[in-house]
C-alpha cells in the first residue's frame, strides 16, 4: 500500500485559478487511466491570498482523505510565494518542483529536481492573459509523465469550449514542449 | 460509466436520476455546489421537477414537507446553522411520516464560526426520527440516495432520510465516480407510491395534536417503525448490489476485523484514511482493523456486537463531541452499549472537529492508545488548553 | 381518536366533540334590541350561532359553550348571558 500513491500540491494565490487546475490534472490523469483525486486546501480565500491545491494519483482508487504534506510533486503558480509559504515543506527526494519563474530560485531541498518555467510569459503572449495555470499543466505533463498531453488537452477543451480551449490548449503544449526540450 | 467529477455535482446527478417532483433548498456551505447544480439541471429540462426558492432553511423544509404530503417525490440539502434553523420542521416530518430524503454536506455548528466539517450537525439530530447514512466516498454518497427513497418509501418505514457526506472533503473533490443509468435507476427506484397525502376532493390532516392519552403511542410508532427499517435498509442494499454491483446490503462494514484485536470504529470519509492506516500497521504486524457504521439511525447495535465480539480493545474515532456526557463521543456511546455484554472497552477519542485535518499518524495514535486503555479524551488538541 | 400513521385525520371532528355540554351560563339574544349586525356569528368560537329565517341570531345549544364571547362584543348590548339551570 502507499508505494503507487503520487502527490501533488499546488501552490499560487486567490484568483490564479489553484483548484482549476487541480481538477484538470486530476481530470486529465482520470482520462489517461489513472486513478486520481483533487481537492482545494478549504477555506475563504481572498483574491491574492495564499492557497493550495492536492492532487493525488494512483492505480487505484484513493481512500486517503488528509492534506497532502509530503508531495512528490509541486507546483508553485507565483514565485514570490517562496519565502512567504515554505512551498518546498515535506518534499520528498527525487520529487519535482515546478515552478513559474525567470529568477533563480533558492532553497530547493536536495534530491528535488527544479523545473523553472515562465509561464506568466507565455500566458501573456498566447492568452493575452496573465493566467498561467492552464500553462503549467502543460509544464506538469512534461516534467511529471503524470498525465498524457493528449488527455489535457481533452479536459481543457471540455472545461473551455471555442476558441478559449485552443488557447489554453497552445499555451500548454508550448509549456510542454519547452519542458520536454530541456528535459 | 465512470467519471471524474465533484462529490457534490456526484450527489446531483443522483437527486436527478432519483426523479423528485419537488426541490427546495436554502443554500448554505459546503452544501451550495450541490442545489447550484440541481437549479441547472432543473432550469435545462434534465430533471422535471417544481425547484421552489425559499428565503430560509425553515422554509425549505417547510414546503418540502407540504409537497410531500401532497404525495410528491421531495429533495433537500443542507447542512449545519441550516440544519439547525430548520429543526422544528424536522421533528415534524419523521412525525408525520413523510419519506423526504435530505442531503447534509457534514459541517460544524457554530459558535464559534466554522465552515469547516465535522458531523456535530447531523448527530445533534439524533433522536429526530430521521434515518442517517453516512458515506465514505462520492460514489458511495450518490448510491445511498436511491437506497435512502427506497427504504423511506416503503410503508413499512415512511420514515424521512439524512444522507450525510463530509463537507469539502467529499462535497468539493473530484473523484471518479460510476453514474448509473437512467433506465436502470428507475427499475429500481419506482415512482413514489404515498401511503396517505393531502387531496382537496377527499381532504385530510397531517400531524393532529395528540393528548397525552396519545402522543406516547405516536413516538412508539415511529422508534418501531426505524427499528423495521434496518431489514428494509438491508435489503435495499442488498437489491442495489444485485443490480449495480456494488454491495450496501451491511449497516456496517468491516474491515480487516477478522483477527483483529483493536478495532476502530467511524462514520464518513474518514474510513477512507483509516483504512490506508489499517494497510500499514497491519503491515507493521499490528492486528488491527476497522468497523465503519454506514448506518447510524437506526443504530445497528446486533452486527456492532456481532462484528466487535472478538476483538479486545475498541476506539471510537469521533468527529462530535458529547459535551456533558461522561463518554466523550456520540458514537462511541451506542457501540458501548452495542458491547456491553461482552465487557469489551470502549473509548472516545474526539477529533477533526471544525476541520481539523485527520492524518493516517492520528490513526495510528488513537489505535496506541486504546491498546493501552488510555481513557476517553481529544486528540490533536492544542496545547495551550491543557 | 385513531393512531393512524403520521397522525393524520379526516376532516369533521369537530361535530363529534359536542362541547354544549361544558355550559354554565346561556346566552339569550333581545331580538328587540338586535340590529342583525352579525358580530356574534362572527365571534362565536365554536361557529355554533347561525341566521334564522329573519336574520336574528339563533343558537345551537348542542355546541354553545357558554364562553359570553357573543355578549361581550355585542354592540346592542342584546345577549345576556343566563344562568343555566339543569
Amino acid at each position: 500500500m502507499g508505494i503507487f500513491l503520487r502527490e501533488l500540491r499546488i501552490h499560487g494565490r486567490g484568483g490564479q485559478g489553484s483548484v482549476t487546475a487541480a481538477e484538470l490534472i486530476a481530470t486529465a490523469a482520470f482520462k489517461s487511466k489513472i486513478y486520481s483525486q483533487a481537492f482545494p486546501a478549504f477555506g475563504v480565500e481572498r483574491r491574492g491570498a495564499p492557497v493550495q491545491a492536492f492532487v493525488r494519483f494512483d492505480d487505484k482508487k484513493v481512500r486517503l482523505r488528509s492534506q497532502i504534506y509530503e508531495p512528490d510533486y509541486i507546483i508553485v503558480q507565483d514565485s514570490t510565494l517562496i519565502g512567504d509559504v515554505n512551498v518546498f515543506g515535506g518534499m520528498k527526494k527525487g520529487g519535482i518542483a515546478i515552478i513559474n519563474t525567470e529568477k533563480e530560485i533558492e532553497g530547493v531541498p536536495d534530491g528535488v529536481k527544479l523545473v523553472k518555467i515562465d509561464a506568466t510569459s507565455i500566458a501573456l503572449e498566447i492568452l493575452g492573459l496573465p493566467i498561467e495555470n492552464t500553462t503549467l499543466m502543460g509544464a506538469f505533463a512534461a516534467a511529471t509523465g503524470e498525465i498524457e498531453i493528449h488527455a489535457l488537452e481533452e479536459s481543457l477543451r471540455e472545461r473551455f469550449p471555442g476558441s478559449l480551449g485552443d488557447k489554453n490548449v497552445a499555451a500548454a503544449k508550448k509549456a510542454y514542449e519547452i519542458v520536454k526540450g530541456g528535459l | 460509466m465512470l467519471q471524474i467529477m465533484e462529490g457534490s455535482h456526484a450527489v446531483a446527478e443522483a437527486v436527478k436520476l432519483s426523479r423528485p417532483q419537488v426541490v427546495s433548498a436554502y443554500p448554505i456551505t459546503p452544501q451550495t455546489h450541490i442545489v447550484e447544480r440541481l437549479a441547472e439541471i432543473v432550469a435545462d429540462g434534465e430533471l422535471d421537477a417544481d425547484y421552489i426558492c425559499v428565503e430560509s432553511e425553515f422554509s425549505a423544509l417547510s414546503s418540502c414537507l407540504g409537497a410531500s404530503a401532497a404525495g410528491s417525490r421531495v429533495y433537500s440539502a443542507t447542512t449545519s446553522q441550516g440544519l439547525a434553523f430548520m429543526a422544528e420542521v424536522v421533528f415534524n416530518v419523521a412525525g408525520m411520516r413523510l419519506p423526504i430524503v435530505m442531503t447534509i454536506a457534514n459541517r460544524s455548528l457554530g459558535a464559534p464560526l466554522s465552515i469547516w466539517n465535522d458531523q456535530q450537525d447531523s448527530l445533534f439530530l439524533r433522536d429526530s426520527g430521521w434515518m442517517q447514512l453516512y458515506a465514505e466516498d462520492a460514489q458511495e454518497a450518490m448510491d445511498l440516495h436511491f437506497i435512502a427513497y427506497k427504504a423511506a418509501e416503503n410503508h413499512e418505514v415512511l420514515l424521512p432520510a439524512f444522507v450525510c457526506f463530509d463537507g469539502f472533503i467529499l462535497t468539493h473533490t473530484f473523484e471518479p465516480v460510476d453514474i448509473p443509468k437512467q433506465e436502470e435507476i428507475d427499475a429500481y427506484l419506482p415512482a413514489f407510491n404515498p401511503y396517505q397525502r393531502l387531496d382537496a376532493k377527499d381532504p385530510i390532516s397531517f400531524g393532529m395534536y395528540a393528548t397525552p392519552d396519545y402522543y406516547q403511542e405516536f413516538r412508539y410508532e415511529i422508534n418501531a417503525a426505524m427499528t423495521r427499517a434496518k431489514k428494509v435498509l438491508r435489503e435495499a442494499g442488498a437489491e442495489f448490489g444485485e443490480m449495480f454491483g456494488r454491495d450496501y446490503s451491511g449497516l456496517v462494514e468491516e474491515y480487516r476485523l477478522d483477527d483483529a484485536d483493536t478495532a476502530i470504529v467511524a462514520m464518513g470519509s474518514v474510513c477512507g484514511t483509516i483504512k490506508d492506516a489499517v494497510d500499514e500497521m497491519r503491515d507493521d504486524g499490528k492486528k488491527v482493523g476497522l468497523l465503519k457504521l454506514r448506518s447510524f439511525r437506526p443504530f445497528p447495535y446486533e452486527d456492532v456486537r456481532t462484528a466487535l465480539a472478538g476483538v479486545s480493545n475498541v476506539a471510537v474515532l469521533e468527529k462530535n463531541i458529547n459535551i456533558g456526557s461522561r463518554m466523550l463521543g456520540a458514537v462511541g456511546l451506542e457501540v458501548k452499549d452495542a458491547v456491553y455484554k461482552n465487557g469489551t472497552p470502549v473509548y472516545s477519542y474526539v477529533g477533526g472537529l471544525g476541520g481539523r485535518d485527520i492524518r493516517r499518524k492520528d490513526v495510528k495514535m488513537i489505535t496506541e492508545w486504546a491498546e493501552t486503555g488510555r481513557n476517553d479524551c481529544f486528540f490533536g488538541l492544542r496545547e495551550e488548553v491543557l | 381518536m385513531a393512531l393512524n400513521v403520521g397522525c393524520s385525520a379526516r376532516p369533521g371532528n369537530a361535530r363529534d366533540n359536542k362541547t354544549g355540554s361544558w355550559r354554565t351560563f346561556r346566552p339569550v339574544f333581545d331580538n328587540e334590541k338586535c340590529n342583525k349586525c352579525g358580530t356574534c356569528m362572527m365571534i362565536c368560537p365554536e361557529v355554533c350561532i347561525s341566521e334564522d329565517e329573519e336574520g336574528y341570531p339563533q343558537v345551537d345549544y348542542e355546541f354553545c359553550k357558554g364562553c359570553g364571547l357573543c355578549t361581550e362584543e355585542c354592540p346592542k348590548d342584546a345577549i345576556e348571558m343566563k344562568k343555566e339551570e339543569k
